[in-house]
């Protein structure tokens, strides 16, 4: 759909529009630091290290997409119950909501491996379940939090966006003999995601950032790769200058995914 | 109550269209507040039934009744003949016992709203497609060839990807009218259409509202617009206080009103 009426962020300059003083100045700061980066510091670990690294971005990329996924999934039955919900629904949504976003994500992560984790195996049957292979393991405690993390701040960004959906609208869709869950699937809950979207790229973000925290329950995601080289090397600042580049390229990517996705909806929303 | 209109009714039932909405001896409560206290309501097929009376006389009420957007607390409902079955909600009032039923009726009853409540996600064409499509099974180009009539029709053709909030009110009641009559409703039902409007864009809907009229489509219409209600009314119910204070045809409520407060109430709106 390419009407008039679609918000897309400001065209790129023409190039032309580069070649200003200031501009000229500060590409060129930026390409001598690059520079002086590159030549004065060491960066010979990289070959014997990349194919680590490598293996722990693409941990860092597959946990930051699972556990939004699911938690995303979780948070609109936990939004939904709060704004429309029964009490017996709503308050322990509206609980869960607070005690997530009210604990810090460290303790909840270490909580569920150290607490969770030491507890399972004083089970024989969780020992002799299928499970246990998985539950040895210390990922599935990482998806778990940053899951219940996610859901907890999204439950309550999804909480303010279906109750910012116009009643009036949805009462057209019931005047018109829509069921409740054609009311939900096709209206209430498509302007509500409408509505949330920039907060959830914003959300995404703050979740990319938190997977770091699963290092420190031995998940080797690309932070932890970095403190491997730094153990092993005594390599301090290259890695971690790496690991800033690395962020910050992937929260380029999500940003400029959820751009795309919110120029594809209209802006004014009734 | 007025007892002779609604007598006049039943004797003539023999001969007369068949009736499209019959509404006996409806009761509505809101807490302590008695909004409707027995009204009874029939519109025969064909017929133009307009709704008058001043602010709070529950006449928004009574009309948001005959689909159960509003649940009555007693009375009876038939619409085409078919009653609707009520169960007690558990809370002193009456309840869709059949849910399938209800939205089978509502599914044929066009409504328009006084604030439009277009789906702000869905462009005009995707608004006028929604229901036949989803509800009631219409194949999509066939609804899609439908909506296009209908938007000519109420001169919105070349707005058909447009979503609704780069509208003007008067377009988007046109828009709504439009999606009410995609439906292929038994009765359109219109709630106070132009209430909401800007003066100078009354005039547009009351015209597309007047057409419908003319061709002879049963509607049931809450309405301010006394001059409107004169002429494309077949027959006029004035609501007072939640009771009818008088009804007949346009021609004896505008003309020779019977009723003290029917008199004082045409006084004041003209």
């Amino acid at each position: 759909m390419a009407n008039a009426f679609e918000v897309t962020s400001a065209p790129a300059p023409p190039l032309r529009a580069w070649f200003k003083p200031h501009r000229i100045v500060l590409i060129a700061i930026a390409v001598g630091l690059v520079v002086l980066a590159a030549t004065t510091m060491r960066w010979d670990w990289i070959v014997r290290y990349w194919p680590l690294a490598l293996q722990g971005l693409w941990r860092t990329i597959w946990l930051l997409v699972l556990t939004c996924t699911l938690g995303f999934m979780l948070a609109v039955p936990l939004g939904l119950a709060q704004a429309a919900g029964p009490r017996w629904l709503a308050m322990p949504a509206s609980a869960f909501c607070t005690v997530i976003r009210g604990t810090p994500l460290l303790l909840q992560l270490w909580l569920l491996y150290f607490g969770l984790g030491s507890l399972f195996p004083q089970f024989p049957w969780i020992r002799e379940s299928e499970l246990w292979p998985y539950l040895r393991q210390a990922w599935p405690y990482a998806v778990l939090g940053l899951t219940l993390s996610f859901a907890g701040y999204e439950g309550e960004v999804m909480r303010g966006a279906f109750a910012g959906v116009p009643r009036g609208q949805l009462e057209a869709a019931r005047a018109f003999g829509m069921s409740r869950t054609k009311v939900f699937r096709r209206i209430w809950l498509p302007q509500a995601i409408q509505r949330a979207l920039p907060t959830l790229a914003g959300e995404t973000v703050l979740q990319l950032k938190a997977t770091p925290l699963v290092a420190t329950i031995t998940v080797v995601d690309i932070y932890a790769v970095a403190g491997r080289v730094r153990q092993d090397t005594f390599i301090v600042y290259e890695p971690l200058l790496l690991l800033a580049l690395i962020y910050l390229m992937i929260t380029g990517v999500i940003v400029f995914a959820f751009r795309r996705l919110e120029s594809r909806i209209p802006s004014r929303l009734g | 109550m007025t007892g002779t209109a609604s007598v006049d009714h039943t004797s003539v039932a023999a001969s007369a269209p068949a009736e499209a909405i019959h509404i006996e001896n409806l009761h509505k409560t809101f807490g302590q507040l008695h909004v409707l206290k027995g009204v009874s309501l029939s519109a025969r097929d064909g017929e133009v039934v307009a709704i008058i009376g001043g602010s709070g006389s529950g006449k928004s009420t009574l009309l948001r009744c005959i689909n159960c957007l509003e649940n009555p607390t007693s009375g009876t409902i038939r619409v085409n003949g078919e009653e609707i079955r009520l169960k007690p909600d558990g809370e002193g009032g009456l309840m869709p016992a059949d849910r399938r039923q209800i939205e089978r009726i509502r599914s044929r009853l066009g409504m328009v709203f006084q604030s439009f409540n277009l789906w702000s996600h869905r462009t005009l064409i995707e608004n006028v497609i929604e229901v036949p499509v989803h509800v009631l099974g219409v194949p999509r180009a066939e609804a899609v060839a439908t909506a296009e009539r209908l938007l000519e029709r109420v001169g919105l053709a070349e707005k058909r990807d447009v979503y609704p909030a780069f509208l003007s009110g008067g377009q988007q009641q046109r828009a709504a009218i439009a999606r009410a009559l995609a439906i292929q409703p038994r009765v359109m039902l219109f709630d106070e259409p132009t209430s909401a409007l800007d003066p100078e864009l009354v005039g547009e809907v009351l015209k597309v509202i007047g057409d419908l009229a003319t061709e002879g489509r049963t509607m049931v219409l809450v309405t301010h617009e006394m001059k409107f209600a004169r002429e494309v009314a077949s027959h006029v119910v004035y609501l007072w206080n939640g009771l009818v204070e008088e009804e007949g045809p346009p021609e004896q409520i505008f003309g020779a009103p019977r009723s003290e407060r029917l008199q004082q109430f045409l006084r004041t709106v003209s």
